[in-house]
């Protein structure tokens, strides 16, 4: 058995292959403790601006610290590149963020991700110095070239952003992980805990979740499992399940029947 | 009594007027938030934080001050 299995981002170890988002909670209390029981050692963040009228407002900072915790700055709610590259550039002003997620969505509805938008930002950021982990459709052919303009992994969605739905489509995340070397990372539309299990049976070196977590009648309860069902799912992964057969082969050996 | 100017800026999207030769350091310490938290834009461009008490805020800048909220 492997004894050290770190997810390994952009160079750095993480030990958790769950990260998890920090939106959709009732309060920052459940929120810390979400990601505590969960395990995490990466949530995604917002950039957004500061309440001037109301600065009685909790801080994410206070909440969760970011020297212990690794900030994901994420680009969620940008429809263009511009966008993206300025909530960016100002997520590293913040405090020198360098990996970042990007999410450059396309349609209000589905919430899908603008494939050519999301390509020439992941160019742009990469040449800037960012290390950008990129959501984006299940399409192998995209996520190639998303590889190729220098993404430091490749964040498939499930399904679309907070739908539930689980994985869609097996096919394609499989071709995607037999492609690339990078970090894969199913990024949105996971449900249940068992669809965090199946991501990572089909190979996946991580999954993202939010609103599976944050929208569970108790969150707590859902973190942890999250938790279990990531690791499990990779142990399972690791151990090289048995073949597929049409028919029943027994368990117990045919000598010595009375 | 010298009279004392006042511009009109827009602050995070919101038109408020501030003192004429306000820097962007007094601005942000008059409005108690905490540096080592947040960016801030002046007309959609990034300002270094150690030049922040060098500059002045001219009427009708646009100065967006930003930081870390939970998201997904």
């Amino acid at each position: 058995m492997k004894k050290v299995d770190n997810l390994i981002i952009a160079k750095k170890k993480f030990k958790s292959r769950l990260i998890v988002g920090t939106g959709k909670y009732k309060n920052m209390s459940e929120c810390a403790k979400a990601i505590k029981l969960s395990g995490a050692e990466i949530v995604t963040v917002a950039v957004r601006r500061v309440n001037i009228v109301d600065k009685m407002k909790p801080l994410l900072m206070d909440y969760i610290d970011p020297k212990k915790i690794t900030y994901l700055p994420n680009t969620a709610g940008c429809f263009n590149s511009e966008e993206a590259l300025r909530t960016l550039r100002l997520a590293r002003e913040i405090g020198g963020w360098k990996l970042v997620k990007l999410e450059v969505l396309g349609d209000k509805k589905t919430l899908y991700p603008d494939m050519i938008e999301t390509l020439k930002s992941t160019e742009i950021l990469s040449k800037e110095g960012f290390k950008v982990m990129v959501y984006c459709t299940d399409d192998p052919l995209m996520a190639k070239r998303l590889e190729n303009v220098g993404a430091c992994a490749i964040m498939p969605l499930a399904a679309p952003i907070g739908s539930g739905l689980g994985i869609q489509n097996y096919t394609n995340i499989k071709i995607i992980r037999d492609q690339t070397k990078l970090p894969l990372i199913i990024d949105a539309g996971l449900g249940q805990a068992s669809d965090a299990t199946i991501a990572m049976e089909l190979g996946c070196d991580g999954v993202l979740v939010n609103t599976a977590i944050a929208k569970a009648k108790n969150p707590f309860q859902m973190a942890l499992a999250f938790k279990n069902s990531v690791v499990a799912g990779r142990q399972s992964y690791l151990s090289g399940r048995i073949r597929k057969f049409l028919f029943g082969t027994s368990s117990s050996p045919k000598e010595g029947i009375i | 009594m010298k009279k004392i100017n006042k511009i009109k800026i827009k602050l995070n999207g919101k038109f408020i007027k501030i003192k004429d030769k306000t820097t962007l350091l007094s601005l942000i310490k008059k409005l108690k938030v905490p540096i080592k938290k947040v960016a801030i834009e002046l007309n959609q461009t990034i300002v270094n934080k150690k030049s922040l008490g060098k500059i002045k805020i001219k009427k009708n800048n646009k100065i967006e001050i930003v930081h870390f909220i939970g998201g997904g």
